[in-house]
């Protein structure tokens, strides 16, 4: 039992004297918050975005902004605490505390970026001449076909080496290129935006048809993407056109979510779709509203996409500024650095400027969903496809699929590959398909040895299956599922139990601390993982408590990978060896 | 909720049994009330479920995951297994997981954790430990261990959902994540306030009592109420070789199982070595003196000790022979509203009988008495309509001149807790204090200038055709002089007056009337002004006008101070009324009252606290007071103007107080009678709902200390009454009789009950909590409106005096600070005497924060440490009137209001130098 440190003592009551219970509001701290804040609005779910203001304007959050903040939002000191100290993207730093350099380095050490190298990053950085900046592991940051990835600022470096990185500290390029995408006059000169302002002149008018003279109805798009066997794209699978039904039937007001909270490691689908043709996805989003009927439209885009940021502000902004038709009101709202928040409800409870922790099922989301109203919540990549699919039709996708299975998906793939990336490939295709005609095959000297087929929390397969069909509901027999469909190769180079145990640190890290199970099992787990001998009864019954008595799926998932090394690796655990 | 009205309907089955739940019943719940324990941590009677522990998960047939059993209701035929061997699996390894983190030195006698261990079988747990916590005791009422905690986050519901104090968060996440105060500050220096909630709500002992006494095993339990403000919190005493170790909250009607720090922590005054214990007699060589000479190192130099015969013969023998010499008259008794039903109404019928005079008052002269009259004017019933928590009722509460999270912060919770529902809570006070973060609108208006708020805000009712007509024509009368004396009070006229704009007061006036159910809280800031009783008569009128009374959620509720204010006045502690508020002055009734009490009375009302004091020092012989006896009461701090107020004491012929502690007001006695502290006491006390409810003796009176019924039993009996009551349910049952209200209520009742609201006019009565409904108890029935004339305070700043005094209370400390300055914990939270500025006031004058200033009036001038209060509106000062070494009231103004006699203890002029 480590012995606990020396107790806080009582403080001498005189030196309250005169002096309310708690800290008081510095009238300065509050003055600069007012300029800061202007005239945004002082709603509770306004505290994330008042946040990163304060911090993108100061570099940190200090003890009197966040006690001035708290005064001017009406909420308690600890409220504003509690969700500061939540998000990794905020630093908070209270009196006798040292405030961070104002540039940070941040450097990815989930697992395609461990493979490439990133210990060796982290270690030469620090080891680097001080450039002043501080060097900050972090978890995935979406660049995993670019590995070894370092964030300068805001300025992703891919295939980073010490030089590259302190080059771009020197010369100060520390913001994000907008990446370049279809802008929105292209995308309208092109043909966007004319289906959704057929959909809402159908929807407008009550009428089924449209100047093109086909069928808009909520019913049949609804239909069509049923007869398209659309499903959830952000790994749960739900079949699109049966949401939308659901949420059709709940009473108004209705909101829609949009959860651009891509953080699974191995996943960059999403910021390819947004980097190349964002007005696909908002169009999409905009026709589901339309369908729908929705009321508001929140938009949570991860902070750590800040090209696509600017990118998207500027794309809406062009869209308010010139509107196909007249649009739902949208808001787009910036993550803060908590995986978590992928999680739908979690991602609620962020929107609402709390802090990103599940909420328990029932009720669900679609019922109570964003401040209480039913709401539609989607990954970004599923409305992507809406508009492909009502202008070419539902066979169009259905019909792809390879090994029985069918549609289309988008893989991210990333380790020991000669071509990683995102691949647009058939559903069901396997894994050894995959990389012989979409990835030109292993990386030279590499030979398959095992994969992860969705994410971080998706497990690993070893190479005798890799013939398995890569969809929904096909891997869950092997105690793995495809969720976001991020492929992480591994070769006979790595080990499964390194892998396995990266990902644990990284529940640990991202585990939101609400249930027992998660909270306590994620960082025992790590930690029993480190041992020589692994204490496998132990790590069995822990992995049960994990699977079955969590809240959401990041503590039900995040044994995967462990049981997966127990499972289909168990040289590396008795010899120590592998590959 | 579960709504327990229905029967359980909804079938289903748990561990092959077949059960039904009601609607709305949780698994866990419903598996309970069948004898089905299921593992249970974060989830608590009375907080919101929160499933976060997963002890209590179960498998539910169908679903790919385990349930946690606190949050998931049973739905028809579903099928639950709580004890197979999956659900158990992960019962016993969540229990695991947390004993793995447990320090190996508990905190507490009884933990949960272990008790659940020990039910599923767990032993040590094959877990590594977690990095352990630094212990925080800078509290000193709450030790914070969280080594012990398992984060179930049942002290921050608690905190913030139940006392809504907001002080407990969950920072940073996973295994990292942690129970915090604020900003994660050492509980010592945060805003806790102390309630100890959140130690009541700790599964671990994580959270305990300071000082280790969570570790001792009570001897005894005994079920109480909470000695200090007029909410009648219930409590448990938790006693050990008669100490009591600590106190927890009971599931009383008034406050649910919640106390605040005075009723949680400030219980150890009993146990203060300044307890009186020997009866004292002024010794022949120590004359009084005008100017308080009290030693608090040597308190009894002007005494000597005295057997309880000496002392007894003392003391009413000086007040027989100036009752024999001078008559009735100059005599007067001062009782407590501290003391219990039974005390009070004995000691009123001493006076009455044993003295013969009606100079009998305490302190709700001091308090409510403005309020009293007024009600009783106009609506003829002086105690409130509706009970605190039927604010759950009411769409709007409407707060004006009540600091209420400071002086009834229980009440306080659950209005709180509406406003988290959602409702509109409107708080009108010149002083932004705690209560109006909580609300929806905040009116500061210009201190004194109530009336033309409140007739501004009538005048709005009456422009915006709000009136309710229906009732003012049905139920009221004098309307038309209202609204005829209304007609100036034009929103535009008196916004420059009060400070508030015409459209505010114009929306304040359409919310409130026009809610579907408005109740009005009101406190001090109303009451004690020389224009208090017009202040009440403006309230009542709005309610009337409205239609908001007579119905739950509505009505008129004056937060009554003391624990047993409401039952003193209604036992007859006051001067012009006998028991029940019946006069002292109308034939019929004293006839009734001589034929109870067997004898002829006074048939002249008395003399009020205030004119007491006056007439001690009456010029003209035959109408002074010569001799008094003051039980309970410290008029030598509580009274305005105390240079007055104590030569008056030293100048008194004959002066006998009964009291646990030498206070201010002993120290001018000729004999001084020790007597029993609240938890040495059996009695009835009635808060401020009309909540007739038992405290219970938990102690034995220290030393020679006497029960202070005994004491007034024996003094009537030397007085030549012949009293043989034999104890508080002999006193009771005279009482029914004198008190048609309490009729239906028997001693035997409130034994079982605990708790009974009045008006209970028979034994079948289950006691009626709203009054008004469908009529008035005035001789025609109907309520009496009563025109309000704006007037301002007696003394207005001027050039030498410029600043506005307002004197109040605090958290900790109650009233004079008698008992709580003798209060460990209390008097360590707060041990020093504060006048609180408005901060640009503060550095206009000079004056640094915990330095010291002086306070002068044009009739006292004290020194006190400066505090910044942004809550202020420059120009005015708060004082606490509890601290004897800077005595608020040695600069109040004496000034009585004309219908009630209340001082004037909220306003009066004053300067400020930095000292």
């Amino acid at each position: 039992m480590p012995r606990n440190p020396e107790p806080r003592e009582q403080p001498k009551a005189r030196d309250r004297r005169g002096r309310p219970k708690g800290r008081a509001v510095d009238p300065q701290a509050l003055a600069e918050i007012r300029t800061l804040l202007e005239d945004a609005p002082r709603n509770r779910d306004s505290l994330i975005e008042h946040l990163h203001q304060i911090q993108d304007q100061y570099g940190y959050l200090s003890a009197k902004h966040l006690v001035a903040l708290a005064a001017e939002l009406g909420l308690a000191t600890t409220e504003v605490y509690e969700v500061a100290t939540f998000y990794h993207h905020f630093d908070v730093i209270k009196e006798g505390q040292t405030p961070p350099p104002p540039l940070t380095i941040r450097v990815c050490d989930s697992i395609s970026c461990e493979l490439a190298g990133a210990e060796a990053l982290i270690t030469a950085l620090d080891k680097a001449p001080g450039s002043g900046a501080r060097i900050q592991r972090v978890p995935c940051v979406g660049r995993c076909a670019e590995a070894p990835v370092a964030i300068v600022g805001q300025n992703p470096v891919d295939h980073a080496t010490a030089d590259g990185v302190q080059e771009l500290v020197k010369s100060g390029a520390t913001q994000a290129s907008t990446p370049p995408a279809i802008r929105y006059d292209r995308y309208r000169a092109e043909g966007g935006y004319a289906l959704l302002r057929n959909v809402h002149a159908a929807a407008a008018t009550g009428a089924s048809g449209s100047d093109a003279g086909t069928d808009l109805s909520g019913e049949r798009i609804m239909t069509v993407l049923e007869d398209s066997k659309l499903r959830g794209l952000g790994g749960a699978g739900f079949p699109t056109g049966r949401k939308w039904r659901i949420l059709r039937d709940q009473p108004g007001p209705r909101l829609m979510a949009i959860n651009i909270d891509e953080g699974e490691p191995g996943t960059f689908k999403d910021r390819h779709f947004l980097e190349t043709d964002p007005h696909r996805f908002i169009e999409g989003m905009l026709i589901a509203a339309e369908v729908v009927d929705v009321a508001e439209i929140y938009i949570y885009l991860r902070d750590e996409y800040a090209g696509i940021r600017a990118l998207l502000e500027q794309e809406l902004d062009a869209l308010r500024a010139d509107p196909p038709c007249p649009l739902r009101p949208f808001h787009l709202r910036r993550g803060a650095g908590a995986y978590i928040c992928g999680e739908e409800s979690a991602m609620i409870e962020s929107l609402e400027g709390k802090r990103g922790m599940p909420r328990l099922r029932p009720p669900y989301v679609a019922e109570v969903g964003l401040f209480g109203h039913p709401t539609l919540e989607h990954n970004m990549e599923t409305l992507y496809w809406v508009r492909d699919l009502l202008e070419r039709g539902p066979d169009w996708f259905a019909s792809q699929g390879r090994n029985g299975r069918s549609g289309l998906r988008a893989f991210s793939v990333s380790g020991r590959v000669r071509k990683p990336g995102v691949h647009l490939a058939p559903a069901g295709i396997s894994l050894r398909e995959l990389i012989d005609e979409f990835c030109d095959g292993m990386l030279e000297g590499h030979t398959l040895y095992g994969y992860f087929p969705g994410g971080a929390s998706g497990g690993i397969l070893p190479a005798s299956l890799a013939d398995l069909p890569l969809d929904f509901d096909t891997l869950q027999p092997h105690g793995c599922f495809i969720g976001s469909a991020a492929i992480i190769v591994l070769s006979q180079h790595d080990s499964a139990r390194q892998a396995a145990l990266n990902a644990m640190r990284f529940f640990q890290h991202e585990s939101c601390g609400q249930c027992t199970p998660c909270r306590e099992g994620t960082a025992k787990a790590a930690r029993l993982m480190q041992a020589t001998t692994w204490d496998q009864p132990l790590l069995e019954d822990l992995c049960t408590v994990m699977t079955d008595a969590s809240i959401c799926g990041l503590g039900q998932a995040a044994p995967n990978p462990l049981q997966c090394v127990m499972k289909y690796f168990p040289r590396e655990l008795t010899d120590g060896q592998h590959g | 909720m579960a709504s327990m009205a229905d029967s359980p309907t909804i079938a289903f089955t748990l561990d092959g049994e077949a059960m039904t739940a009601f609607r709305g019943e949780t698994l866990l719940g419903a598996a309970k009330r069948h004898g089905v324990a299921i593992p249970q941590l974060c989830a608590k009677d009375g907080l919101r479920p929160d499933g976060n522990c997963r002890a209590c998960v179960v498998e539910i047939e169908g679903e790919r995951v385990l349930a946690p059993s606190c949050c998931r209701q049973p739905s028809e035929g579903m099928v639950a297994h709580s004890s197979n061997e999956r659900a158990r699996k992960s019962q016993r390894l969540v229990v695991e997981l947390l004993k793995a983190d447990m320090p190996d030195t508990a905190h507490n006698l009884q933990n949960e954790l272990d008790d659940w261990a020990n039910f599923l079988q767990v032993g040590k747990s094959r877990f590594p430990a977690r990095e352990q916590p630094a212990a925080d005791i800078s509290h000193p009422a709450i030790a914070v261990n969280l080594d012990a905690c398992i984060r179930c986050t049942r002290c921050l519901r608690a905190c913030r959902e139940e006392q809504v104090n907001g002080v407990i968060g969950y920072a940073r996440r996973g295994d990292e994540a942690s129970i915090v105060f604020d900003l994660e500050d050492p509980l010592g220096t945060s805003s806790c306030v102390g309630c100890g909630e959140c130690v009541q709500a700790c599964p671990t002992g994580a959270l305990m009592p300071a000082g280790g006494v969570g570790l001792e095993a009570p001897q005894r339990s005994v079920d109480s109420v909470c000695p200090y403000c007029g909410v009648g919190c219930q409590l448990t005493y938790h006693v050990r070789d008669n100490r009591i170790l600590h106190v927890s909250g009971r599931d009383g009607p008034a406050n649910q199982g919640r106390l605040c720090v005075k009723g949680r922590y400030g219980f150890d005054y009993v146990h203060n070595r300044g307890r009186l214990t020997v009866p004292l007699i002024r010794r022949d060589d120590a004359p009084k003196r005008a100017e308080l000479g009290l030693d608090p190192d040597n308190p009894y130099a002007d005494f000597r000790e005295a057997t309880w015969e000496e002392a007894m013969a003392c003391a009413a023998g000086g007040l027989k022979t100036i009752r024999d010499t001078h008559g009735a008259d100059a005599l007067a008794g001062f009782g407590s509203a501290k003391g219990s039903n039974e005390e009070a109404y004995l000691f009123q019928k001493l006076v009455r009988t044993g003295f013969g005079t009606n100079n009998v008052d305490h302190c709700t002269r001091l308090c409510h008495a403005s309020s009293v009259v007024a009600l009783l004017e106009m609506i003829g019933s002086g105690a409130v309509s509706n009970p605190v928590r039927d604010a759950v009722h009411a769409d709007v509460i409407f707060i004006i001149g009540s600091n209420t999270t400071v002086n009834h912060p229980v009440a306080a919770t659950f209005l709180k807790n509406e406003v988290g529902k959602g409702k509109t809570l409107i708080v009108l006070d010149p002083r932004r204090t705690p209560i109006a973060e909580h609300a929806t609108h905040y009116l500061q208006f210009k201190p004194d200038t109530d009336v033309a708020l409140l007739n501004a805000l009538m005048h709005a009712v009456i422009e915006q055709g709000l009136v309710d007509q229906a009732f003012v024509d049905s139920r009221t009368s004098g309307y038309a002089e209202l609204a005829e004396h209304l007609k100036p009070y034009t929103p535009e006229k008196m916004a420059p007056i009060c400070g508030i704009d015409a459209a505010t007061i114009r929306e304040v006036a359409r919310i409130y009337a026009g809610a579907a159910a408005s109740i009005i809280f009101w406190g001090m800031g109303i009451s004690q002004h020389v224009h208090g009783t017009d202040n009440s008569r403006a309230l009542i009128s709005l309610a009337l006008m409205s239609g908001q009374i007579g119905r739950p959620g509505t009505g008129l509720h004056p937060l009554r101070g003391q624990n047993n204010v409401q039952g003193a006045s209604d036992v007859g502690l006051i001067p012009m009324v006998f028991p029940d508020y019946q006069r002292v002055d109308d034939p019929e009734i004293r006839a009734r009252f001589e034929k109870l009490w067997g004898q002829a009375l006074d048939p002249n009302p008395g003399l009020t606290v205030v004119e007491i004091m006056h007439a001690v020092t009456a010029a003209d012989p035959a109408r002074r007071i010569r001799g008094m006896y003051i039980m309970g009461e410290n008029p030598a701090m509580s009274d305005p103007n105390l240079n007055h107020a104590r030569a008056a004491l030293s100048k008194l012929e004959h002066l006998v107080v009964q009291d646990i502690f030498m206070t201010e007001t002993a120290w001018y006695a000729d004999v001084i009678l020790p007597a029993s502290a609240f938890p040495e006491k059996t009695g009835s006390f009635t808060n401020t709902d009309r909540r007739v409810q038992l405290g219970r003796q938990a102690l034995a009176t220290p030393g020679q200390a006497r029960q202070d019924l005994e004491i007034i039993i024996d003094m009537a009996r030397r007085l030549g009454l012949d009293w043989r009551y034999q104890g508080p349910p002999d006193v009771f049952s005279e009482m029914r009789q004198a008190m048609p209200s309490i009729a239906g209520i028997s001693w035997e009742r409130l034994e079982e009950q605990g708790s009974v609201t009045y008006p209970c006019e028979s034994e079948a009565d289950p006691g009626q909590p709203v009054i008004f409904i469908d009529d008035f108890p005035t001789a025609d029935g109907r309520a009496h409106f009563v025109p309000a004339p704006f007037t301002n305070a007696d003394e207005l700043p001027d050039d030498a005096y410029p600043w506005v005094l307002i004197t109040g209370r605090l958290l900790e400390h109650w009233h004079t600070g008698s008992m709580t300055r003798r209060a460990s914990v209390l008097d360590r939270i707060e041990p020093d005497p504060v006048a609180m500025l408005h901060p640009d006031d503060l550095s206009r004058l000079g004056a640094r924060i915990g330095e010291p200033i002086q306070l002068s009036s044009r009739r006292g001038s004290i020194t006190a440490f400066a505090g910044a209060d942004p809550g202020l509106q420059p120009g005015q000062v708060f004082l606490p009137f509890c601290y004897h070494e800077a005595a608020a009231n040695l600069l109040t103004n004496a000034a009585l209001d004309p219908a009630a006699k209340i001082p004037e203890f909220k306003f009066c002029a004053l300067q400020v130098a930095a000292a």
